[in-house]
């Protein structure tokens, strides 16, 4: 025995001898591994800083969440916030309670977008790419599980990555999991709507699903979280206010023989069918990934909001097509709203109303958490907080919308106050091909010359019907409501909402937008972020139509406004005109008479 | 001047190797998800999953799982890494280490080497590659779960308690590795290298806890290299083959089993016939019969076809399953 241990202390120190020369200190203790070490707490403890925990106003129910911006923005799950309602309250590790308020849902794929109050220098978690993260990978959970953190101090759970892109089926409610992190770090009840992060502390996704069968309501070694990814999609829309929904291609795949994914189904009405999408197509590439299965197809749509255009490749006849097919929403806007009411009436039902960790009916055989003593009753709404909440049907809350439309029309106004300009504007330009344009809006009626003829439209007759010049998908329209808007701003339009973000054809990066109801259409106005410029509207005549797309380019300055001078339309697949305005005249406000 | 090249190549190798060692199991994960199989089979009600996993043990498509209902019926699925499904046949199985043996037509597949398994000491690291709850479908890869070995030890078959049919040496494990459909799954050290199969869901009845195990594939090699050796399975029904005048009939023996309806009914015995030599072994109904004189019965028409090819005079030794019990009787058929 003794000779045994000589042998091996000898190993040992033949082992440590190998290693680069600085490996070793006083204690026996490699560098390497408490460099190491250092590096994990070191994670840890900037990833708890940002991390939340979720308490109802009342005690008696919650989860959790992380900080995403220093002004309190924070990411949880629905189901940890459908229960608790409007007004919350959070904890962080700084020891201090903090009032919270509901911003945004996007009950498909379960998560909300809370606000903290009372700071503009909270700690934030920083997001990483999700797509980078491996299976194998170290990756760590906080949280509040089991509402253990009555103390403020959330709890760390630290496991390995144990799958990725993986899609776990809506099983009777609305909540679906596309494109998942699944993880074997302990996700227990209560870890719900908490931050997952990589070994670097940095973001990678929000905890809410268990896979609990027959061992009742405690981890069994798999987790899921949302990625990170997926919510930085829908970050903008989150922001709205809204109750976002989520998207379908208007089309679903099955497995052929041969393993490739076609096209077994197709909506006539849908934007893919109009882009040329038939049933029997095989699905190549869809958003920018290689499609192999039909989980990997719910997996990309899974990860879009309802309204974006996302690539698409399609084999037919041994040949590719690349388009670019706008999503339509899961949901009709009243049935999203109806299952929303629903979901929250059941969660919010006394007694024992809070369940803040069950995604509702989500697998068969999950036992109830332990039931908690019925808490007190909810204390008022401070009178700063409920300021912030407002009300309004489809919106989680439409004082975030407010605030938003209210950012985007300032940032708008950069370019100039163009309610001085209330008369009649006229634009005159050439098209690319040189031949002659002309404009004119105005508040009753606009009107356009172009090569193909003339066009008017007038309020107080269906804009839809309205779509002049014939091919443009109704640019005159567009330009007329383009120049209401900047006249009058988003609230004295009509009906103008903050939509959220979306991603512009043949451009990077997201936009702005906001919707526009006018007469019987709608218009979305897509803002640059940072500079606020406007620089594209969609005219949607009616649904199942294609919009016209106005792209605004080269601003130049016309008599202390800026305008665009290169507009280029687009209407279906191609490019309708390219037009260089030379001419922009703009009259001043009638005075009243 | 070439010693000290040496050296600094050495160290380059040598650092980050040292300095990255807990970063990820990445690279490990992706060179074992390739040998990972799905399995498909009987079964689909509450508790009783239609699917666990597997490994790949030769290049010819030899796969080792564990031994459970999902393997009765003709009808067995594996779905490769790759996504590639295969009809699988059962080719062998010792129900005494839990393992069965499936074999796919395919070729030049990665596969472990049970030659080159390793033996871990408890505190070893440990990472467990299942498709645990079936979530993964088609090409999608294999979960993979991290913990350490808390104990190699017996897995005691407490009456009661932790009921397992297997009670031979098992790893215990700290990590929630043995979930529905993840027997069968690979459990390597952190380098990938293969040291055991992971076990069946095994709760104790008394407090419902429930224990994570896998079976040291030292303790499996020796039945898997007989099964590949055409041991341990079923009688082959090989006209060529002599029986005897007289064979032995499960009337004999005073065997009665459930009625044999489908394509691979299980040998359960129905009824024990009184004062017959199966009372007197002390077979009991819903024992199900696994061997005959080490000819695998996976299924009543098994069981009948191996008693043909044996005398009426000769000894009959029957590997039955009681519960979670492994029972072994010997009978003869009376005199005439």
């Amino acid at each position: 025995m003794k000779r045994l241990m000589m042998r091996s202390a000898i190993c040992l120190l033949t082992v440590l001898a190998a290693l680069p020369a600085p490996a070793v200190l006083a204690d026996g203790v490699p560098e390497a591994v408490l460099a190491a070490e250092r590096q994990r707490t070191e994670a840890i403890a900037r990833a708890v800083a940002s991390a939340v925990s979720v308490f109802s106003a009342d005690g008696n129910g919650g989860g959790s969440g992380v900080v995403i911006s220093p002004d309190g923005y924070a990411l949880s799950n629905f189901h940890v916030t459908s229960p608790v309602g409007s007004y919350m309250q959070c904890s962080m590790a700084d020891g201090r309670l903090y009032d919270a308020v509901i911003v945004g849902l996007d009950p498909t794929g379960d998560v909300a977008l809370i606000k903290l109050c009372g700071r503009d220098d909270f700690p934030t978690a920083v997001m990483a790419d999700s797509d980078d993260v491996r299976v194998g990978d170290w990756c760590f959970a906080v949280g509040n599980p089991f509402l253990l953190a009555t103390d403020f101090q959330p709890t760390v759970t630290y496991g390995i990555v144990s799958g990725v892109h993986r899609y776990q089926f809506p099983a009777g409610t609305i909540l679906e999991y596309a494109d998942c992190i699944q993880t074997d770090a302990s996700i227990n009840p209560g870890n719900s709507g908490g931050p997952l992060f990589n070994a670097r502390g940095e973001l990678i996704g929000i905890n809410g699903r268990g896979s609990f069968e027959k061992r009742g309501r405690v981890n069994v070694g798999l987790g899921y979280a949302i990625s990170i990814n997926q919510i930085k999609n829908f970050m903008g829309h989150l922001r709205s206010g809204r109750i976002v929904d989520h998207a379908t291609l208007g089309a679903t795949v099955s497995a052929n023989e041969d393993g490739g994914i076609v096209i077994s189904n197709i909506l006539e009405s849908s934007d893919a069918y109009r882009r040329g999408v038939r049933y029997g197509d095989e699905v190549i590439r869809f958003g920018g990934r290689s499609i192999g299965s039909v989980n990997g197809f719910k997996n990309v749509l899974g990860i879009y909001p309802r309204g974006w255009r996302v690539p698409l490749t399609i084999l037919r006849d041994g040949k590719e097509r690349e388009l670019l097919v706008r999503l339509s929403g899961v949901h009709a806007r009243e049935e999203l709203i109806e299952l929303v009411q629903k979901q929250t009436a059941k969660d919010q039902q006394p007694p024992h109303g809070k369940r803040p960790d069950k995604a509702p009916g989500k697998q068969p055989g999950d036992e109830d958490e332990p039931k908690q003593p019925h808490g007190p009753q909810a204390p008022p709404v401070p009178a700063a907080i409920a300021k912030m909440i407002k009300e309004r049907t489809g919106y989680a809350n439409y004082y975030f919308n407010e605030l938003s439309l209210e950012r985007v029309w300032n940032g708008c106004r950069t370019d100039g106050d163009f309610s001085k300009f209330g008369g009649r504007w006229k634009l005159a330009g050439k098209s690319l091909e040189g031949d002659a344009v002309s404009f004119q809006l105005d508040h009753a009626e606009s009107s356009a010359v172009v090569p193909a003829g003339e066009s008017t439209v007038a309020v107080g007759t269906d804009f839809s019907e309205q779509l002049g010049p014939t091919g443009s998908g109704g640019l005159l329209a567009s330009f007329h409501i383009w120049r209401r808007f900047l006249i009058d701003g988003p609230t004295r339009i009509g009906d103008a909402y903050y939509l959220g973000t979306q991603p512009l054809r043949d451009r990077k990066g997201l936009y702005d937008v906001v919707a526009v109801t006018f007469d019987v259409v709608e218009a979305h106005l897509s803002f640059e972020p940072g500079s606020g410029r406007l620089v594209a509207m969609e005219m949607f005549p009616e649904l199942g139509q294609d919009p016209c797309e106005v792209y605004f380019d080269t601003y130049r300055e016309v008599q202390e406004v800026r305008l665009p001078h290169r507009i280029t339309v687009w209407h279906g697949d191609g490019v309708f005109a390219e037009l260089e305005l030379t001419e922009i005249e703009l009259s001043p406000t009638k005075e009243a008479t | 001047m070439f010693a000290r090249q040496c050296c600094s190549v050495a160290l380059l190798l040598s650092l980050p190797a040292v300095g990255r060692a807990e970063s990820t199991f990445a690279p490990v994960v992706r060179d074992v998800q390739p040998r990972m199989v799905k399995i498909y089979g009987a079964g689909g009600g509450r508790g009783l999953e239609a699917y666990q996993s597997g490994f790949v043990i030769s290049a010819e498509g030899h796969i080792l799982t564990v031994w459970s209902y999902v393997l009765d019926t003709e009808f067995v699925t594996v779905v490769l890494d790759d996504g590639r499904r295969f009809q699988a046949e059962l080719i062998g199985a010792d129900p005494r280490v839990e393992i069965a043996v499936l074999k796919i037509d395919a070729e030049q597949l990665s596969h472990f080497a049970l030659d080159d398994a390793i033996d871990l000491a408890p505190g070893s690291r440990v990472l467990a590659f299942s498709n645990l709850f079936n979530v993964a479908v088609g090409d999608e890869a294999a979960s993979v779960l991290h913990g350490s070995v808390s104990a190699r030890t017996r897995l005691a078959a407490r009456r009661g308690a932790f009921e397992s049919a297997y009670d031979g040496p098992a790893y215990v494990l700290d990590a929630m590795t043995n979930n529905p459909g993840a027997g069968g799954g690979a459990l390597t050290d952190r380098r990938g290298r293969l040291a055991a199969v992971v076990g069946k869901e095994l709760r104790n009845k008394l407090d419902n806890t429930w224990l994570n195990y896998a079976i040291p594939i030292s303790e499996v090699q020796l039945s898997v290299e007989q099964i590949i050796d055409g041991e341990l399975r079923p009688q082959p029904d090989d006209p060529d083959l002599r029986r005897p005048a007289e064979p032995m009939t499960l009337a004999l023996l005073g065997i009665v089993l459930i009625p044999d309806v489908l394509a691979k009914t299980p040998p359960y015995v129905d009824d024990v016939v009184a004062a017959s030599p199966a009372a007197e072994s002390g077979l009991q109904p819903d024992d199900m019969i696994l061997f005959v004189n080490d000819r695998l019965a996976g299924s009543a028409s098994d069981l009948k076809n191996a008693l043909s090819y044996i005398d009426r005079i000769d000894e009959v030794r029957l590997l039955v399953q009681r519960g979670q019990q492994l029972v072994e009787v010997s009978l003869f058929a009376p005199d005439e």
